[in-house]
């Protein structure tokens, strides 16, 4: 008895006096409910030494906190600082502190006080600038009270006199991120004087140590961040920074040019030890551009890629930079570029080169020759040609931005961008065409600009090739010589690598299209047709040949002569192409011949919005209808499915959300089916057979909803909800059957738990959304959570049972913009008949190149999936590397999948297909504090379940015995 | 006065057989030791005797470097090493150690078993000289003796090539050899770091000339090789149906070769790495060969020396060394006679003699076959006469070869031009800049531009002419950590900017400085403090009383100086803080009062002051 006793009085303890706890077993108690904050105060009281505490509250941080103790938590720690000699300790408590502020749903402003407190009595400077990021963390945090935000810029302005640079590091990051942004004070700050922010960041400019001078220039941009109007002073100072010593002052400094040039671009500066003036944008390219030619790559790379997004730069500015003005011997020399341009226009193209044509022309004067100008001169030329690839590819990128807005500059630039093309780098090499496409409305190429052009179609790399047919796509040329040589390489391309077929083709078919008048002369000579005599006719399934189709069609579609110069066989093959390759090959008027179906295309347009309302009120019935009788529900459900899957077909466009919503309406529909079942009333054991048919329903239903959550980009949170409760549904559903089923109670305890841990789990993560779902199944499920954790599962399974009867039909709101995923496999193509022979026990790889639509993320989601004739399946997981990003939405995946077995008696097919993985847990928000810890990255890679999202294609195998 | 004397040897208003000496706070350095081309008699090599006419030269010189392994740079290290005498350290990079040799075994070869000279130095005597060779790394600061330390940065020009910083205390001179500030297809970007020299020495070949991008270049030189190579299969303008293929194969035009001569070491690297690439890129089946013997060997070493070339090559050996071509094979005498297209790297650059002009001779028949120049040629060579356009060629034997082959020329130089040169000044920021390795007349033009645009002075000596430049050099002086602190405490923080007053002690003791409190010094010292007064008498006409005299004094000093504690001594006399002012009756002129100001040494600021005030005489009194 008095032990029972004594127990009461310790509980009693406990919820009071927290130094009790010590003294009974703390074990247990942390067994029934840990309690963060009294587990850390015992652990800091146990600690000996510093190094034991520090140990301590490095697993601390390993896990979160919750918002209601953090708090508590906060004080124990505070009291720990006071007491605490060790300065490493005081540090990570320092941090600690930084990091609960952090907790959503915790307001800091209550530690505040405490921490400028420990502030002023802080001896290390270490601890100090820790105190002072964890400032920086409370701040930023409640960025609403005027009053501490004025405060805390107080405290920094003070320690901005501290002799370590950390510190007066982290003050500046203080001013940058909480600087006042109005002059207005508020009342409550009244007490305080207005500080200049800038004024006092900007006498840190000079200060003596780098990384101060470094933050401090951060500190500004952070400042014109949060959308402070920088002054134009600032200007003056900034470039004398651009001198500095250290390359992460004179990096930033760029970046703070850069920022004041877009504020005032207009401004006038004049140039030092001359009596003219220009305008600040003007001069601030011009300095940039200087950087160009840093000793530090990292400046070089910042300063080329900040060039790229000044609009408002004057344009004989701009054009300075693409001239670096030879010379040879003090004489004035033409680039190479100018050399080619000239023979071009004097009709000589394509000379041999003499001995000493490039021999300087005219003398140079001495005294105008400025070797190293103020001015932008050359910048692009030296940026292009910089060591490291880093920098050039920031130069393709700033060169493809400025030509963008200005089309003399994109003239001007051609030639360079046409010289990356002989890049070292595959990389530079192919961010170079992809400009070049981007600029591509602005320009007409040059023969001898295409030439070059032309040139890296024999590449080896795929995507080089893929890029450049893509840019051939886009261009103008200007002669009918171009189209004629265009034509040349890319046949030329399509012997060397035949796979760039398709490729070539849809090149074509816009080299066609855009250039009707260029290909029309052109159109005997690539037909080969004659005059008076017969050609013989060519090979239909020569590619070659129906890549010059492809161009003559295209090209005829909007010059009606052309067909005129067609013969018969061109006639018939044009109608064989229509068919086959409809894609490629427009509708054309042919004289004597009907338009067919070309009608029904135009039509399609208005449409649209009658077949969206009718997707819309179709919807609203079957929602609408849930008091009916099932008999008419069942039946009104699959009419509508029917409906949707219809439309969806009709109207691309709508598909996704047709699809969508009729997936939806199918779970429906079977878990309807599967509740109405008379079975259900029929004894336990009589019932074993007919239970296939709910079961496999509640099978199908999750295989379904895990479709509509992954298949589908564009499904937003509240889509999400219902989708996951439909799943509940299926998983209860599923509950029921078993337990109808299943002999001996014992397995039922265990799905029970985890149903019930499912419901739990529901509910964690979807708490805002559950006052959408009243009334329904998780609704009721959850007021009765607390009867069924406690009931045995037979009961359980009742009360589940009526619930999922009595469960409304929850409406789903249709997303704005939902696209069903989609892959197609292009190769292998399967259609082989010549097996892939291999010795058993090695491997073969087999090319795959497939397109993805609508897939997110790819490179953890996409898999490619074999399976053997012997029902073995093998997942691969391509490379990120093999995923391609050709434009938004689109993917492409050009991978090799290794095959082997052991030795076969006969050829045999294999399946390929791509099957889309997925993982439901990923989708809960992580907390912040256990950012980067390695439980999440685990959680990331694992699969749960894979979806096939393509048609699989077989692939003829024969893996031979090895031969002794 | 300190000062840095440099006299050029070689290269100095000239391109060829460079040698520098330098002498700097008393240390004699040789940088680099070249051959000339242009001269076969003792004018080759660099003048040795100005250093000293008798004795051996390791008595006068602390050091020679090397920057690297071109012959105009290194070419009369044996014979200054073993024929002349010289024992001391020779330091290069690692490339330029295991690629020189090979270069002067060459040279020696070409010297002793071809023109038969003899008083050549040896085989021997170039394994004995590389043997006093000590290696040097990147970035890597060597200590020759106590006070003379040297430090490579990477130059570009070619593999191993590196600029040296000489520093003698704070007293230091940049030497650049050749350097290249764009890069190429094998090798990086020359870089150095704001080191503020004293001096730069910097070569100047290309001092009047501003290049075009190196990318027209490669891209022209592609374009003409490949061209040539694949004319064979050139495509009709129709589909290859089947007869329009058979008639375009009937009619494949005889084989098609390309004929590149290189010489410069170097050079050779950076084309096969185009070629190669780009045969790789375009998958070209073509054979590419390049001539035995001096490239091949020194490829070799060109695989292993991965961390001096550019990015690329440096990103990607992991996977594939650049340098192991796959497509450029060994030279052999009979691939010439083979049929198909194919392109040979061969020696000699300017078609005088051996494998290249075999070759040119037996291609040279063919309009359709091309030669390719890469560098300059000398006036008088093969390579020279068909550049200016001769088609007719005399050969001995009193043999005229027809030149139908395409000529073309292709400039790969690996120099700074103008605003590299430039540019590398502005990284440096030199007080003086040198200029060395070029015609005089371009480094006027250069001089002048840098003078200006710097606001540096710029020298450019001749052979022989010595340049002397006066030096500042900064003396470090410790201090004791009590001084400092007594003086921080007196003032704010210590700003960068500003100069600030100090008094303190200074000691020299055994060549070091230190500065310390004046009584430590006298207590290091072991002497007694003696106290130095000023006393000056101020003659102030005063009818009144000393003691009068005195206080209005006082009351006159209390009103003026604000700031400093005045006192009225009972005895009659003021101090100001420690300045002691007595007031006596003239003993002439009892009208005027005689004034002793009298203070010691170190108020001397405020005494003369006092003196100048009191000078002025009294206020009226009211």
């Amino acid at each position: 008895m008095a032990a029972h006793l004594k127990k009461r009085v310790y509980e009693e303890f406990t919820k009071v006096v927290q130094q009790q706890q010590e003294e009974i077993a703390t074990k247990k108690l942390r067994l029934t409910k840990p309690s963060k904050s009294a587990a850390l105060h015992i652990d800091l009281c146990k600690a000996t030494s510093p190094a034991d505490a520090l140990q301590y509250l490095l697993q601390f941080a390993r896990k979160p906190v919750e918002a209601e103790s953090v708090e508590g938590v906060v004080r124990i720690l505070l009291e720990h600082y006071y007491k605490e000699n060790d300065p490493s300790v005081r540090l990570k408590i320092a941090s600690l502190l930084g990091l609960l502020s952090k907790t959503a749903g915790f307001s800091p402003d209550c530690i505040m006080d405490d921490a400028i407190n420990i502030l002023q009595n802080e001896k290390s400077h270490q601890v100090l600038a820790q105190l002072l990021d964890t400032l920086l963390a409370i701040g930023t945090k409640l960025p609403d009270n005027q009053a501490i935000q004025m405060r805390l810029v107080d405290v920094a302005c003070k320690h901005l006199t501290d002799t370590s640079h950390g510190v007066r590091n982290k003050c500046l990051q203080l001013l940058g991120n909480l600087g006042s942004l109005e002059k207005s004070v508020t009342k409550d700050a009244e007490g305080l004087a207005v500080r200049d922010v800038q004024k006092i960041i900007g006498d840190y400019f000079s200060d003596q140590d780098p990384r101060v001078r470094t933050a401090a220039i951060k500190a500004m941009l952070q400042l014109h961040e949060r959308g402070l109007k920088l002054y134009q002073t600032i200007y003056t100072q900034a470039c004398k920074l651009l001198s500095d010593d250290y390359e992460q002052v004179r990096s930033a400094a760029v970046q703070l040019i850069w920022v004041v040039s877009q504020l005032y671009p207009e401004s006038i500066v004049p140039i030092p030890s001359s009596n003219e003036e220009i305008r600040l944008v003007d001069d601030a390219f011009g300095k940039i551009c200087h950087m160009v030619s840093d000793s530090s790559w990292v400046v070089r790379v910042q300063a080329s890629k900040l060039l790229g997004s000044m609009e408002q730069v004057s344009s004989h500015f701009l054009e300075q930079t693409l001239d670096k003005k030879l010379m040879s011997d003090l004489r004035r020399k033409r680039t190479a570029h100018e050399r080619a341009k000239e023979l071009y226009t004097s009709g000589e193209f394509s000379s041999g080169r003499k001995w000493g044509d490039d021999a300087p022309k005219e003398e140079v004067d001495t005294g105008a020759v400025n070797l190293i100008e103020s001015g932008a001169c050359g910048a692009f030329v030296h940026g292009l040609e910089d060591e490291m690839y880093e920098v050039r590819i920031a130069a393709v990128e700033a060169l493809c931005m400025l030509a963008q807005s200005s089309p003399s500059f994109a003239e001007k630039c051609l030639d360079f961008l046409v010289d990356m093309f002989n890049d070292e780098i595959e990389e530079v090499r192919l961010q170079s065409i992809h400009t070049m496409r981007k600029i591509s409305n602005n320009i007409t190429l040059r023969e001898d600009q295409l030439d070059t052009v032309l040139a890296v179609l024999e590449d080896s790399s795929r995507d080089i090739r893929e890029a450049l047919h893509e840019l051939l796509c886009c261009t103008n040329v200007s002669t009918k010589e171009g189209i004629h040589l265009a034509l040349v390489e890319l046949l030329k391309n399509l012997t060397k690598y035949p796979t760039d077929k398709d490729s070539i083709w849809k090149c074509l078919k816009f080299l066609g299209s855009r250039h009707p008048t260029l290909v029309l002369p052109l159109v005997p000579e690539l037909l080969s047709t004659h005059p008076f005599f017969d050609t013989a006719e060519p090979d239909m399934d020569d590619p070659a040949y129906i890549a010059v189709l492809v161009l003559i069609f295209n090209a005829a579609k909007t010059c009606p002569t052309m067909p005129a110069l067609f013969s018969d066989h061109t006639f018939r093959h044009y109608a064989y192409l229509r068919d086959s390759l409809s894609h490629l090959v427009p509708a054309l008027r042919l004289p004597g011949r009907k338009l067919v179906s070309s009608a029904l295309s135009p039509n399609i347009m208005p449409h649209e919005d009658p077949s969206h309302q009718f997707l819309q009120q179709s919807l609203e019935r079957v929602y609408s209808l849930q008091h009916l009788d099932p008999q008419g529900t069942q039946e009104l459900l699959e009419f509508t499915i029917r409906d949707l899957q219809r439309l969806g077909e009709l109207q691309s466009e709508l598909a996704g959300v047709a699809d969508f919503s009729a997936t939806y309406l199918r779970c429906q529909l079977l878990l309807i089916k599967a509740l109405q079942e008379k079975l259900w009333n029929v004894a336990a054991p009589l019932y074993l057979k007919q239970s296939d048919l709910a079961s496999a329903a509640a099978k199908q239903i999750m295989e379904e909803t895990y479709k509509m959550e992954f298949m589908y980009s564009g499904v937003e949170n509240k889509q999400v909800v219902i989708i996951h409760h439909m799943r509940l549904q299926a998983k209860a559903l599923q509950l029921i059957v078993t337990a109808r089923t299943a002999r001996g109670v014992d397995p039922l305890f265990g799905m029970c738990e985890k149903f019930l841990q499912e419901v739990d789990f529901f509910q964690r993560c979807f708490i805002a959304d559950l006052p959408h779902l009243q009334d329904s199944f998780v609704d009721k499920l959850l007021d009765l959570m607390p009867r069924l954790m406690t009931s045995k599962p037979a009961e359980v399974v009742k009360i589940l049972h009526t619930m999922l009867r009595q469960s409304t039909f929850l409406h789903l709101p249709l997303p704005e913009q939902i696209h069903k995923a989609s892959a197609t496999i292009i190769e292998p193509a399967g259609e082989s008949d010549n097996p892939l022979r291999f010795t058993s026990g090695l491997v073969v790889a087999l090319d795959v190149d497939a397109t993805l639509e609508h897939v997110q993320d790819p490179q953890s989601t996409v898999k490619v999936q074999v399976s053997y004739p012997d029902g073995q399946a093998q997942m691969i997981h391509p490379k990120p590397a093999d995923f391609r990003n050709p434009g938004p939405g689109r993917h492409r995946l050009i991978t090799q999948v290794y095959l082997s077995h052991t030795a076969w008696t006969e050829p045999c097919q294999v399946e390929v297909r791509l099957l889309l993985a997925y993982n439901s847990s990923s989708r809960i928000p992580k907390s912040p504090w256990i950012e980067g810890g390695e439980m999440s990255s685990q959680v990331e890679t694992s699969i749960e379940g894979t979806i096939p999202f393509s048609k699989s294609v077989k692939v003829y195998i024969m893996p031979k015995p090895a031969r002794r | 006065m300190p000062e840095i004397r440099v006299t050029p040897l070689g290269a100095g208003q000239d391109v060829g057989r460079s040698c520098i000496l330098v002498s700097i706070a008393g240390k004699n350095v040789m940088l680099d030791c070249g051959m000339h081309m242009g001269f076969s008699d003792d004018r080759r090599f660099p003048d040795f005797s100005y250093i000293t006419r008798s004795g051996r030269l390791t008595d006068f010189l602390d050091c020679v470097i090397i920057s690297h392994f071109h012959l105009d740079h290194c070419g009369a290290l044996p014979y200054f090493s073993e024929m002349v005498g010289y024992d001391g350290p020779i330091y290069m990079t690692q490339p330029t150690q295991a690629i020189c040799p090979i270069l002067l075994e060459d040279y020696r070869k070409i010297a002793v078993d071809k023109k038969g000279e003899a008083n050549f130095f040896t085989s021997q005597m170039i394994k004995d000289c590389m043997k006093k060779v000590v290696a040097v790394h990147l970035h890597q600061t060597v200590q020759v003796d106590d006070e003379l330390e040297i430090k490579a940065y990477y130059a570009g020009h070619v593999l191993g090539a590196a600029m040296f910083q000489i520093k003698v205390g704070s007293e230091s001179v940049v030497y650049t050899g050749d350097y290249n500030m764009t890069p190429d297809r094998h090798l990086g970007a020359a870089w150095i770091d704001k080191c503020r020299p004293n001096l730069l020495i910097t070569e100047s070949t290309y001092a009047t000339t501003i290049r075009d991008s190196k990318r027209c270049r490669e891209r022209d030189f592609l374009k003409k090789v490949h061209e040539t190579v694949e004319r064979g299969g050139k495509l009709w303008a129709r589909w290859p149906g089947g007869a329009a293929r058979g008639s375009s194969r009937a009619g494949l035009p005889p084989p098609l070769q390309v004929l590149i001569p290189v010489f410069a070491l170097g050079r050779a690297q950076e084309l096969c790495i185009l070629l190669e690439t780009f045969w790789e890129r375009m998958d070209l089946k073509a054979p590419i060969y390049f001539s035995t013997g001096l490239t091949e060997k020194a490829n070799h070493y060109y695989k292993l020396f991965i961390p001096w070339t550019n990015q690329k090559i440096r990103k990607t050996f992991v996977q594939r060394n650049m340098f192991e071509f796959k497509h450029i094979k060994a030279f052999d005498r009979a691939f010439a006679d083979s049929p198909g297209p194919m392109v040979v790297f061969a020696t000699p650059g300017m078609l005088h003699a051996g494998q290249s002009l075999q070759i040119f001779r037996k291609w040279a028949g063919n309009e359709k076959n091309m030669v390719i120049m890469p560098g300059y040629c000398v006036q008088g060579t093969v390579g020279h006469k068909i550049l200016s356009g001769q088609r007719k060629l005399e050969m001995e034997g009193r043999q005229v070869l027809e030149v139908k082959m395409q000529v073309e020329y292709m400039s790969f130089s690996a120099h700074a031009d103008a605003k590299g040169i430039m540019q590398l000044v502005g990284q440096a920021e030199p007080e003086n800049v040198l200029l060395v390795h070029g015609e005089a007349k371009k480094m006027e033009f250069l001089k002048q531009k840098i003078e200006q645009e710097f606001r540096v002075s710029c020298y450019m000596p001749a052979n022989g002419e010595t340049v002397t430049l006066p030096t500042s050099p900064s003396i470090p002086v410790g201090i004791s950590l009590g001084l400092l602190k007594r003086e921080m405490a007196q003032g704010l923080l210590p700003d960068a900017k500003k100069p600030r007053l100090l008094h303190g002690t200074l000691i020299m003791k055994d060549s070091n400085f230190r500065l310390v409190s004046s009584e430590q010094a006298l207590k290091e010292l072991g002497l007694a403090e003696h106290q130095l007064r000023f006393t000056c008498r101020v003659h102030l006409h005063d009818t009144r009383k000393e003691q009068e005299t005195a206080v209005r004094v006082y009351s006159h000093l209390k009103s003026v100086l604000k700031d400093h504690c005045v006192q009225h001594l009972p005895d009659g006399s003021v101090t100001v803080e420690s300045i002691l002012i007595q007031a006596a009756a003239h003993s002439e002129d009892p009208g005027t009062k005689v004034l002793l100001v009298s203070w010691t040494y170190q108020d001397e600021e405020l005494g003369s002051y006092l003196t100048s005030l009191l000078k002025k005489g009294l206020p009226q009194a009211s």
